[in-house]
């Protein structure tokens, strides 16, 4: 970039195209799109040096508000990327005092060292008009999502000015629950691949990052309870876990955007690395009489597990703020239980003849009531409904089995429990092509039921399960294809329905995420114009 | 996919060295769990006797008897890199010259044989790149009868190379006598579609080395766009490109492509593919496209070049010599695929001259009559041809040394080589390696599956295949995934062009995979896992 001599250029050219502004309408999207957004073709100029974010007089939450001075200043950066590259002496020069623009929010409520929770409201309104916009909202994460909206309506023309058309946006998203999982078992992520997975779900409006912290390869979490898990069961003690601190910071950075964390330990089935740690704990599999060295889902017939398990659910209630835990459930495989005698006479002794779900079931409901007790919501996946009648009301159900999704929730909700929908959303499965257009035409409340049953769908999760995934190939695979999900669970369905429609604005919004350094794929050929500077 | 986890470690000692030489070594040691050569070498032995190495008193230097000595940038070069890709990027501190012990192995003395090293050549399709690498106290030495199978018995003595539990750098006594199944073994990118930056194309061309690949087939302008920026015609990129400034390949950028890739032995071949895929050409030469009607006025929109024009020619004249001065290979890719007829069928002024010509209605006789000047504009600039296999196809008179590049999927790609081969001329084959094309799970191998001598024909016809490429195309790819999409799973292809056809043992090769894998991240590529687990060093770009 050349500097030299063109130092008011910026400026000069901005306030001629003031003049013509009202015959070019240069109107930005915003993804997800806002519920009711109205713009006009007028636009006014920002100048980075006399650019604010104030809290407005009426404002629970003043100066001090870690979220939100946390998020002017982030955003600040994101609105002016130049500003903090560009030259020194840019102002020097200028002919004309550049006009104000100030960004005014105002929150009803404070809550700026809080949580977001299920009950967070997150709408508010953005009202964009000459030399400043008004924002305002119930809560901070409201005002975090009007400040993602915010910044996604300012635009750069041709001579790097920058610009926002007058805009005026009422906007709240249509499901509770916008989550995004990662899996840091298959393979383990490190700390940075989950931060920044962090940021580009604040700019799609994510709200939940769904921690699949552990399964059988691996075992990275660091128990302060049971440090032995992961001594023995990560890849690597020391270079392959995630510390107290760590897991601190991942839950800090992700509450100064508004995002929830959801920890997920999954059991009695996927739990081969927690038995290197746990002695006792993982179901001998016997062969022919004998042990044969191999092991199973957690053993379900002795006291010693639920021991076990109500420390580590203490622990994580400890550990993880949010009123919700995922106790998974999902995919037992019977055979080994079948093969072990103690099994085999506990199964006798309650009853349960040669029916394993129903061993699963008593399982999972003991560590169900044991999350209750903890005052935690729990979430499973849908093998715990599918085999058993006595669910606890609250527990919430999550499906994950592609078929026939719309049927399950049929059953899921008629049962009356909260339902979250992932099956659709599996993005870890690629194909070749423009694939997000199917994530793009979920409909989630689309299926037979009355209206109190689409109510109990509190919303859905991308997944990004660890198989073939971990820092090399994270991000292009997330981005943006989790935004076409994004968007479903934001957005009004029937303005959003067409993806004809949609791609130019997520072509754009692409772009914007690899402005903002979120290494996003291509949707399709064409170029940005700030390419992708990494490898 | 777990299954094959588990079964892997059965094959490996099986299938390690294809029974050269090897015998009683099997078993006896444990290091050969170590072994992570990758593509694999044609004859390979070792024994379990082990070497140290210290990074503070081992070298890389030229044999008294090498013909390249210190004045061989090339091989300078190449000793830093691999150097540095053995111990990591030391401070100088700690080079500190310490004592050097009995067990250490001290230094590798390459050896170039040739009176011509070639240090400051081009690599050809001639090239012998064959080398062998003697490990043994105190000295390990590598033959190469030039600096490019000095090249390769690099890479391979690097990855010979391992950690011990104590974080002690090894090697065990080793001989390996190598040389590649195929002379042409190539990537393709694509910076049309999505233009890449020249450190994305550079970070290839590194990975290429690691995988003895040897040509970097560069799919370098199309319809989408036209980075490339022409001395001679400057208004191409200028109009052409995304952008004229910012998404564009200057000459200084061209030349750092080429020579990066020749201090790696690694050959570039530009494709300039036409007369279709070349909707960006038209921005920039006016009248070089054909002008398709609708009805019997002109649409607004333009078709192939326009073969019936002499302007087309001059200018396909004065292009291909500023190319064939650029690019110093003797070969030059020059497309020739998916042309479509729809928009020469609209031109009456075409329509006048298939009349003139007796061409009847068939246009692929057009594209023959465009194609056959071409080659004969190429020839006279006295570059060798690449071209896609419609050229052949459509029975364009071509000459004997022509290579033809098969890439579709139907007919079978294995009838295709036995027609090419049967007519004389040489084939590379890229149909199975799409690698654009990505499903979920462990696709690399089917990709390592495929055999480009799998065809029916005879032993001169096989000879006539001189190898293949991956072709990664740029619809859906861009800096942001490129590499890791591209990463281990044109490795398979490496291994396929370069070993043994008898190495074609998966479970084998998924255990030397992984290692490779983990190997290139730890040397900066963002190279996908293969599957579940992790490596010692994670990849700690982003």
């Amino acid at each position: 970039m050349a500097h030299t001599g063109t130092h008011s250029q910026p400026v000069r050219s901005c306030l001629l195209l003031v003049v013509v502004s009202v015959c070019v309408q240069q109107v930005h999207g915003v993804w997800p799109l806002p519920q009711q957004l109205h713009q006009s073709a007028d636009r006014g100029c920002l100048s980075p040096q006399r650019f604010s974010f104030t809290y407005g007089r009426d404002s629970a939450a003043q100066t001090g508000c870690s979220v939100l001075d946390a998020a002017f200043k982030r955003y600040f950066s994101i609105i002016f990327p130049d500003f903090t590259k560009g030259s020194e002496n840019r102002l020097q020069y200028v002919w004309s005092e550049p006009q104000p623009f100030v960004v005014s929010v105002s929150v009803k409520t404070g809550g700026c060292d809080g949580y977001p929770d299920e009950d967070s409201d997150e709408s508010y309104n953005l009202s964009v008009s000459e030399g400043q916009a008004v924002l305002r909202s119930v809560t901070v994460w409201g005002a975090l999502r009007g400040l993602e909206s915010f910044s996604q309506l300012v635009y750069q023309d041709d001579y790097g000015s920058y610009f926002i058309n007058k805009t005026e946006i009422v906007d709240f998203p249509r499901f509770a629950f916008r989550g995004l999982l990662l899996d840091t078992s298959r393979h383990y992520l490190p700390l940075h691949a989950i931060l920044k997975t962090l940021d580009a779900m604040a700019y799609s409006k994510f709200n939940v990052f769904h921690w699949h912290i552990v399964d059988d390869p691996s075992f990275p979490y660091q128990s302060r309870t049971f440090p032995d898990l992961s001594n023995k069961g990560a890849f690597h003690p020391f270079t392959h876990i995630y510390t107290q601190s760590d897991v601190m910071r991942v839950i800090e950075h992700a509450r100064m955007r508004g995002i929830r964390v959801v920890p997920e330990f999954d059991s009695p089935g996927h739990t081969q690395s927690w038995g290197k740690g746990q002695p006792g704990l993982l179901t001998p599999c016997y062969k022919g009489g004998v042990p044969s060295g191999s092991f199973g889902p957690v053993d379900p017939t002795i006291d010693t597990t639920y021991k076990f398990m109500e420390s580590l659910l203490k622990e994580v209630k400890f550990v993880f703020p949010d009123s919700y835990v995922h106790l998974g459930g999902d995919e037992v495989s019977f055979a080994c239980w079948q093969s072990n005698p103690n099994v085999r006479k506990f199964m006798e002794k309650m009853g349960f003849g040669k029916d394993f779900t129903k061993l699963e079931s008593f399982y999972m409901e003991s560590i169900m009531n044991m999350t209750a007790a903890l005052n935690r919501t729990s979430i499973v996946w849908q093998d715990v409904f599918d085999y058993h009648e006595r669910i606890p009301q609250d527990t919430v159900l999550e499906i994950w089995k592609g078929e026939k999704y719309q049927a399950e929730l049929s059953r899921m909700t008629q049962a009356g429990h909260r339902v979250l929908l992932s099956a659709p959303w599996y993005i870890n499965h690629i194909s070749y092509g423009q694939d997000w257009r199917n994530s793009y035409a979920v409909q989630p409340q689309n299926f037979s039921g009355t209206e109190e049953q689409k109510k109990l769908v509190i919303g859905g999760e991308v997944a990004m399960w660890g198989e073939y995934v971990d820092a090399t190939n994270l991000t292009p695979r997330l981005w943006p294809r989790a935004c076409a999900a994004a968007e479903r669970l934001w957005s009004n369905e029937e303005k959003t329905l067409n993806a004809d429609l949609a791609f130019p604005r997520l072509e754009e919004f692409r772009c914007e995420l690899l402005r903002r350094g979120i290494q996003a794929e291509p949707l399709f050929v064409g170029h940005c114009k700030h390419e992708y500077d990494g490898l | 996919m777990y299954c094959l986890l588990k079964l892997a470690p059965l094959f490996l000692a099986v299938a390690v060295c294809n029974g050269w030489l090897f015998g009683d070594f099997v078993g006896k040691q444990k290091e050969q769990d170590e072994i992570s050569l990758w593509p694999l070498p044609q004859k390979f032995q070792s024994s379990a006797v082990a070497f140290k190495l210290s990074p503070a008193s081992f070298q890389i230097v030229h044999a008294k008897q090498s013909s390249a000595g210190p004045s061989c940038g090339l091989l300078e070069n190449a000793f830093r890199r691999y150097f540095e890709y053995i111990f990591g990027d030391l401070k100088k501190s700690e080079k500190s010259r310490k004592k050097v012990y009995d067990s250490d192995l001290v230094e590798l003395q390459v050896w170039v044989t040739s009176a011509d090293p070639e240090c400051d050549g081009f690599p050809s399709l001639q090239t012998d790149e064959s080398y062998e690498l003697s490990i043994d106290e105190p000295s390990a030495v590598l033959k190469a009868a030039n600096v490019w199978g000095a090249l390769r018995g690099l890479e391979t003595f690097s990855q010979l190379v391992y950690e011990d539990y104590y974080g002690v750098n090894k090697i065990n006594k080793t001989d390996i006598s190598d040389f590649p199944r195929f002379a042409h073994r190539g990537i393709l990118l694509d910076s049309s579609r999505h233009f890449l930056p020249l450190k994305v194309i550079l970070a290839n061309l590194e990975a290429m080395a690691m995988n003895k690949f040897n040509v970097f087939h560069w799919h370098i302008v199309d319809d989408q766009s036209f980075p490339y920026m022409s001395r001679t015609f400057p208004e191409l990129s200028q109009k052409g490109a995304y952008h004229p400034f910012t998404h564009v390949y200057t000459p200084s950028d061209v030349k750092m492509v080429i020579e990066f890739a020749r201090m790696r032995g690694i050959r570039v071949i530009p494709e300039f593919d036409t007369p279709g895929h070349t909707e960006s050409w038209g921005n920039g030469i006016k009248d070089l496209l054909t002008p398709c009607y609708s009805g019997s006025s002109p649409s607004g929109t333009f078709g192939p070049v326009n073969p019936i024009l002499n302007s087309s020619y001059d200018f396909m004249t004065q292009f291909f010599k500023e190319i064939s001065t650029v690019f110093p290979d003797a070969y030059i890719h020059l497309g020739g695929d998916e042309v479509d007829f729809r928009c020469w069928e609209s031109n009456p002024d075409i329509q006048k001259f298939m009349a003139q010509q007796g061409f009847g209605t068939d246009y692929s006789k057009l594209e023959s009559f465009y194609i056959q000047r071409l080659l004969d504009i190429v020839a006279a600039t006295k570059k060798g041809y690449m071209v896609w296999q419609e050229v052949f196809d459509n029975g364009v008179k071509l000459k004997a040394d022509t290579q033809i590049h098969v890439w579709k999927g139907r007919p079978q790609y294995q009838d295709e080589m036995g027609q090419v081969t049967a007519a004389g001329f040489r084939a590379l084959l890229s149909t199975p390696w799409y690698l654009n094309r990505i499903s979920y799970g462990q696709d690399w191998v089917n990709i390592y599956k495929a055999d480009p001598q799998n065809f029916t024909g005879t032993d001169a016809q096989k000879k006539l295949v001189i190898g293949g490429e991956a072709c990664l195309w740029g619809e859906y790819v861009d800096a942001t995934n490129l590499t890791p999409r591209l990463w281990p799973r044109a490795s398979a292809v490496a291994e396929r062009l370069w070993s043994d056809k008898s190495v074609t043992d998966v479970g084998n090769a998924y255990n030397r995979l992984v290692q490779h894998r983990c190997r290139m991240v730890k040397r900066g590529i963002p190279a996908e896992p293969l599957f579940v687990g992790h490596c010692r060093q994670e990849y700690k770009g982003l």
